[in-house]
């Protein structure tokens, strides 16, 4: 096991090498990060060309690439080059906003997965009865919604509910734009309350998203679990139905589905970032908008990295998973 | 897929034990009357039918030009303005039909190159092995990796928003599954006597991946193919919607809701118009490859042909 984890992760250098060479290469072809320095009053030649040798643009492409990675592999980053900013760091900006996303998909995905699960589940055991119909085009509707629409509308109806809370002479409970600064106060109550507040709607606006692909994952593999020979087995010894489902259909129908999330992170990046835009949550997504609008070419080179890299680790932790879970698939 | 077993793609036989009736019919013909019956694809197709009329023919038919800002801003519903005007004035129902067009043209294209590229990169790597092999699948790793959403908005904002610009962007990362499933597919069937019996009469490579292992791959290019369209026009949307997509003065379903998704509490219509047509748009593509996937094997459907 150790040596198949080993041999992956020596594969996956030189991928992420060359794929880090393309995103490099890519980022320095869409623009000059100085293309708006021209248009500020008393900005001289001479100013933009010092620029350019400080940015070290002057240098061949694969020469700055070079600079790149050895800066980026001994920890420095870089720094943020967008005009009217400070000059942020990137290693900070890129890990803070990895932990607001984080924080946000990791309670997301976890309850997705338990309410597909069990919606999964309960669909295959009663196959084709009105709940399975029901289930099913749930499903096939989320997965047909732009996910977009589903945040957007999430978000509305949680302004409505604080609407109706306020003419009821309540707070406004539910949080649509962005995290509250700073941390929560008050008694636990309270703190559990405002907590509940501000995760609510993006979290359900994410959840909705998933929740289709794992229902009909858990579904697939719980039908194909229910119909093999060692079931039917388990059957015919008189073992009662609701053993034969949990201890003995349940736990294999469990494996396929525990490394669906790995898989699917790029798709559960893609919602996040749609999401924490709707939600204006400062995270992963609202740093690439950001960094994409304004051009900048640091903050997108370190959030290209880190996410590649996650991807990769993601991609290896689904097998390792699997192999660990189902001994028949030998690693090696 | 080789439904039915032993077909020849060049050659298509009748295939006597689907149908004892005497009547023969092709491999294509079968495929067809399946679809045919498939109730939910019927409904389906006639959906994506109407919306490609609304898009391409509506223009020609709809009293108000797209452009056409001269109408009061954020008038309500109307028989004037069936779906209200925009805040610059603009008529929704007639700037509806553009982002329809916009939206299928970019899904269409991008479903038809990922498609080619998929299916000549997967054909290849499975029937020549090898070096190939490796090299091509190691491509497809490492476009899987770098995330879609991100590199697409970075060569629209370096080169341009046009529609076909991002066309082109999605379809560079849209090829990836059907290349694997191909490559599957090809893996197989390069070991069956057909493939074998060609090379022995001397066929080229070429011909033998597009005369002889393509149509036995039909069906499924053609469902992968269907379901690329409709990711495609959920990831056009979702780039419109975050601005790094296309860009006015082209204009797409995603960006239609993301210019007037603000109004959702006052003026519902204004998001609910361009929502229905996305969605029905998505879901009537998903319906047409199910039904397509249950025609072209119909042994995965317990629903009789």
């Amino acid at each position: 096991m150790i040596r198949y984890i080993i041999r992956r992760l020596l594969i996956s250098i030189p991928i992420l090498l060359i794929g880090s060479f393309a995103c490099y290469y890519l980022v320095s072809k869409a623009g000059n990060p100085l293309a708006d320095m021209r248009f500020r009053p008393g900005v001289t030649e001479a100013d933009i060309k010092a620029a350019e040798i400080s940015l070290g643009l002057d240098k061949p492409i694969p020469l700055r690439y070079w600079d790149w990675l050895t800066d980026f592999l001994t920890g420095d980053w870089g720094q943020s080059i967008a005009l009217g900013q400070a000059k942020t760091a990137v290693f900070p900006a890129v890990t803070d906003a990895l932990w607001t996303t984080g924080r946000l998909v990791i309670g997301a995905e976890l309850l997705a997965l338990t309410l597909g699960v069990s919606v999964g589940v309960l669909a295959a055991v009663r196959q084709y009865s009105i709940f399975d119909y029901l289930a099913t085009s749930t499903a096939f509707l989320m997965f047909s919604m732009p996910i977009f629409c589903v945040a957007v509308i999430v978000k509305n109806y949680g302004i409505q509910f604080n609407n109706v809370l306020e003419s009821m002479g309540l707070d406004r409970w539910l949080t649509t734009a962005g995290p509250r600064p700073g941390g929560f106060s008050g008694s636990f109550g309270e703190v559990i309350f405002k907590y509940t507040g501000t995760f609510l709607l993006p979290t359900v606006a994410l959840m909705l998203i998933s929740f289709a692909a794992y229902s009909r994952f858990e579904r697939a593999s719980m039908l194909e679990i229910l119909h093999s020979d060692f079931v039917r087995t388990a059957r015919a010894k008189g073992i009662s139905q609701s053993r034969v489902i949990f201890k003995h259909a349940f736990r294999n129908a469990l494996i396929p589905v525990s490394t669906l999330f790995s898989l699917n992170f790029g798709a559960v990046l893609s919602g996040a970032i749609i999401t924490e835009t709707v939600f204006g949550w400062s995270g992963m997504g609202t740093l690439l908008v950001n960094s994409v609008r304004q051009f900048d070419p640091p903050m997108l080179m370190g959030w290209l990295a880190v996410t590649a890299t996650l991807v990769v680790l993601f991609n290896l932790l689904a097998d390792v998973v699997y192999g660990f879970l189902d001994p028949r698939i030998r690693l090696g | 897929m080789a439904s039915g077993g032993g077909v020849v793609a060049s050659a298509p036989q009748p295939d006597s034990h689907e149908f004892d009736a005497a009547k023969t019919r092709t491999q294509g013909q079968l495929v067809l009357r399946r679809f045919l019956r498939h109730r939910l694809a019927m409904v389906s197709l006639g959906v994506f039918v109407f919306l490609i009329l609304f898009a391409f023919l509506g223009p020609f038919v709809w009293t108000y030009d797209y452009e056409d800002v001269s109408s009061k801003s954020y008038l309500p519903m109307s028989g004037e303005h069936p779906l209200g005007t925009t805040q610059v004035g603009k008529d929704m129902l007639a700037l509806l039909m553009r982002g329809t067009g916009y939206s299928l043209q970019i899904a269409l294209i991008v479903a038809a190159l990922a498609t080619a590229i998929g299916v000549t990169f997967g054909a290849l790597a499975g029937y020549l092995r090898g070096i190939v092999d490796t090299a091509l699948m190691r491509l497809v790793d490492l476009l899987l990796i770098i995330p879609q959403i991100a590199v697409a908005a970075i060569v629209v904002k370096g080169f341009s928003g046009s529609w076909y610009v991002v066309a082109l962007v999605l379809a560079a990362f849209a090829w990836m599954q059907i290349a694997r499933i191909t490559r599957g597919e090809t893996l197989s069937l390069s070991e069956r006597e057909f493939v074998e019996a060609a090379r022995a009469c001397g066929a080229s490579t070429p011909r033998i991946i597009f005369k002889h292992l393509v149509p036995n791959m039909i069906g499924s290019i053609t469902v992968n193919a269907t379901l690329a369209i409709a990711a495609a026009v959920l990831t056009e949307a979702a780039l419109s919607f975050l601005g790094l997509g296309v860009q006015p003065p082209d204009t797409s379903l995603g960006v239609i809701v993301l210019e007037n998704y603000g109004q959702f509490l006052n003026r519902p219509w204004l998001f609910w118009g361009p929502f229905i047509v996305l969605v029905s748009l998505s879901l009537a593509v998903n319906f047409i490859g199910d039904g397509l996937r249950d025609a072209f094997d119909p042994r995965q459907t317990k629903v009789r042909a």
